[in-house]
């Protein structure tokens, strides 16, 4: 049952991965990107791995796509162009393939990886998952992990820096300047005709 | 395997069919309650007191024509609904309605949550661009960046929830705030609390920040080229999403399905007959409740003014509280950590 499961989710995780380098929409290659990725999810979940599953949902269905999605659809997308440098580029692309080709290879047929013929480490009955990953990620690894931590501070910042360049000439609203606005300041009483709209219909 | 397949789906419409009950009663409650907020009756003219009144809709809606923009996307354009209602009926798996009464009772519980929130926001977006329409674009493109951008509080929040009860199992957090109503994390975690419901109600495009909507701006926000059906399950969608945040709520800073006087001398065996269920749906309904008071007593945000509250008031909050959460457990203070 599970391994039907899992062939069913794999065949579907290849078909999308498949049309999201070959759709021409990209809006549509962005959608088929996220089926992509919940079907890992899924996967990971059968696995045993479920918080890993999900967090690979919350990190990259629920945030990363949808900033590329939110890019993607501003843009007035025309696909003749894209596809017009096809041959020019077919070479580079050509190389980064096999490089990526090369690496997974060598990933894959690694002994020490045991990929193929291994099997799965059946998960501890009493620990659960997040414990379990919790209890590496702050002992063993702490230090990658603080580092990993310091180098998505620092590309925040990175962002942040990068926007805070101010144009001259733009009209902006300052939120504490609105707040402490007093209506002494703005507005200013006139005495008014006596006996208002009457007096004014007279004036016209 | 057949049996608990069987089990399991049982269990899954036990769920759910309440649920669209309550929708459906939650939209009259709505009418009802805002009307007599502004000194009008709502509808009552369906059936006693207007009670038949949400199924005189919903069969209106079913019955009417589904139209599809000449320069729709076709696909997406369908799709977007049941995208949008998927994860807001998935996420309601983990809620625990009583002592281990959850469909779903898993470790990640309150991860499960956040992943599945978080996926509510794909309906809209797709929604809004498949309908090729400026409106809906506008709607779609505002709707997004403030869903975004609440994710980080709530999530944050939960993060003080989880830090506090020490478990992601959602039974395992009301279980840590076994007690009377001082030892539910309101009380710890009470700046947390406030930044949950207010990020909540952004979520769910709600008044007072409803400009996705933003009905004297953009028309209707995403939804504006959609009709009949199609119209119908966003607005389940939309309502559902405020019964889970209403419900999670109630099970992360409310206690769950403790009653308020649990454990105390004389009011405790009191109200020891009445089943806890009971007491999340009072804790629940209040929240739910709010909303609507939300809806009638504020005026709408200025969009710039959401997207500053979000930023740099909840989130420097937030931050500020989880270290304080952190001396607080580390010290094992009160009578809750």
């Amino acid at each position: 049952m599970e391994q039907l499961l899992f062939y069913i989710f794999a065949g579907i995780l290849l078909f999308a991965a498949t049309m999201v380098i070959s759709v021409r929409n990209p809006v549509h290659a962005a959608l088929f990107l996220v089926l992509a990725f919940f079907n890992a999810a899924i996967i990971w979940v059968l696995a045993g791995a479920e918080f890993l599953g999900i967090a690979l949902v919350v990190v990259y269905v629920g945030a990363v796509m949808v900033l590329f999605l939110f890019v993607l659809m501003m843009l007035d997308i025309n696909t003749a162009p894209l596809r017009e440098g096809f041959a020019r580029y077919l070479p580079v692309g050509l190389l980064v393939a096999l490089l990526m080709a090369v690496q997974l290879g060598a990933v894959i047929l690694s002994e020490r990886a045991e990929l193929i013929g291994g099997t799965i480490p059946e998960p501890a009955a009493d620990v659960n998952n997040i414990q379990a990953i919790g209890g590496v990620l702050y002992t063993v690894y702490v230090y990658p992990f603080e580092i990993a931590a310091v180098i998505l501070l620092l590309a925040i910042v990175a962002a942040i820096s990068l926007t805070l360049r101010r144009r001259g000439g733009t009209h902006q609203q300052d939120v504490a300047k609105q707040l402490s606005a007093r209506p002494e300041e703005r507005v200013r009483m006139v005495k008014g005709m006596s006996g208002s709209s009457e007096a004014r219909r007279e004036n016209q | 395997m057949l049996e608990t397949l069987i089990w399991e789906t049982a269990k899954i419409w036990a769920v759910l069919i309440p649920l669209f009950l309550a929708v459906a009663y939650f939209t009259y409650a709505e009418r009802r309650v805002i009307g007599h907020m502004q000194s009008r009756r709502g509808p009552n003219r369906v059936g006693p007191r207007g009670l038949l009144q949400p199924i005189a809709d919903a069969l209106k809606l079913l019955f009417k024509e589904i139209t599809i923009p000449t320069y729709a996307n076709r696909t997406l354009f369908l799709i977007a609904p049941a995208l949008a209602i998927m994860p807001a009926l998935a996420a309601w798996a983990v809620i625990p309605f009583g002592e281990g009464m959850a469909v779903a009772d898993i470790n990640a519980g309150l991860l499960y949550i956040l992943a599945m929130t978080s996926l509510g926001v794909y309906g809209l977006i797709i929604a809004g661009w498949a309908s090729n329409s400026k409106y809906a674009l506008l709607g779609t493109l505002r709707a997004s960046a403030q869903v975004v951008s609440y994710e980080i509080a709530m999530g944050f929040a939960l993060v003080g929830v989880l830090m506090a009860a020490g478990t992601m199992n959602m039974g395992g957090i009301v279980e840590a705030q076994a007690g009377p109503f001082w030892n539910w994390f309101w009380l710890p975690l009470l700046p947390l609390f406030l930044v949950y419901w207010i990020s909540g109600v952004a979520e769910t495009n709600r008044a007072p920040f409803d400009v996705a909507e933003g009905e004297s701006e953009i028309v209707a926000g995403f939804h504006v080229e959609y009709s009949g059906m199609a119209f119908a399950v966003f607005f389940l969608a939309e309502y559902a999403n405020m019964l889970l945040i209403s419900f999670l709520g109630a099970t992360l800073f409310l206690g769950g399905w403790y009653s308020p006087f649990e454990g105390l001398p004389v009011l405790g065996p009191m109200f020891d007959w009445v089943p806890g269920t009971v007491w999340l749906f009072l804790k629940a309904g209040f929240f739910a409740f709010c909303y609507l008071w939300f809806r009638a007593s504020f005026p709408r945000y200025r969009y710039d003014q959401v997207m500053r509250l979000g930023w740099k008031v909840l989130i420097p909050v937030t931050v500020v509280w989880l270290v304080v959460l952190t001396a607080l457990v580390y010290g094992g203070v009160g009578p809750w950590f």
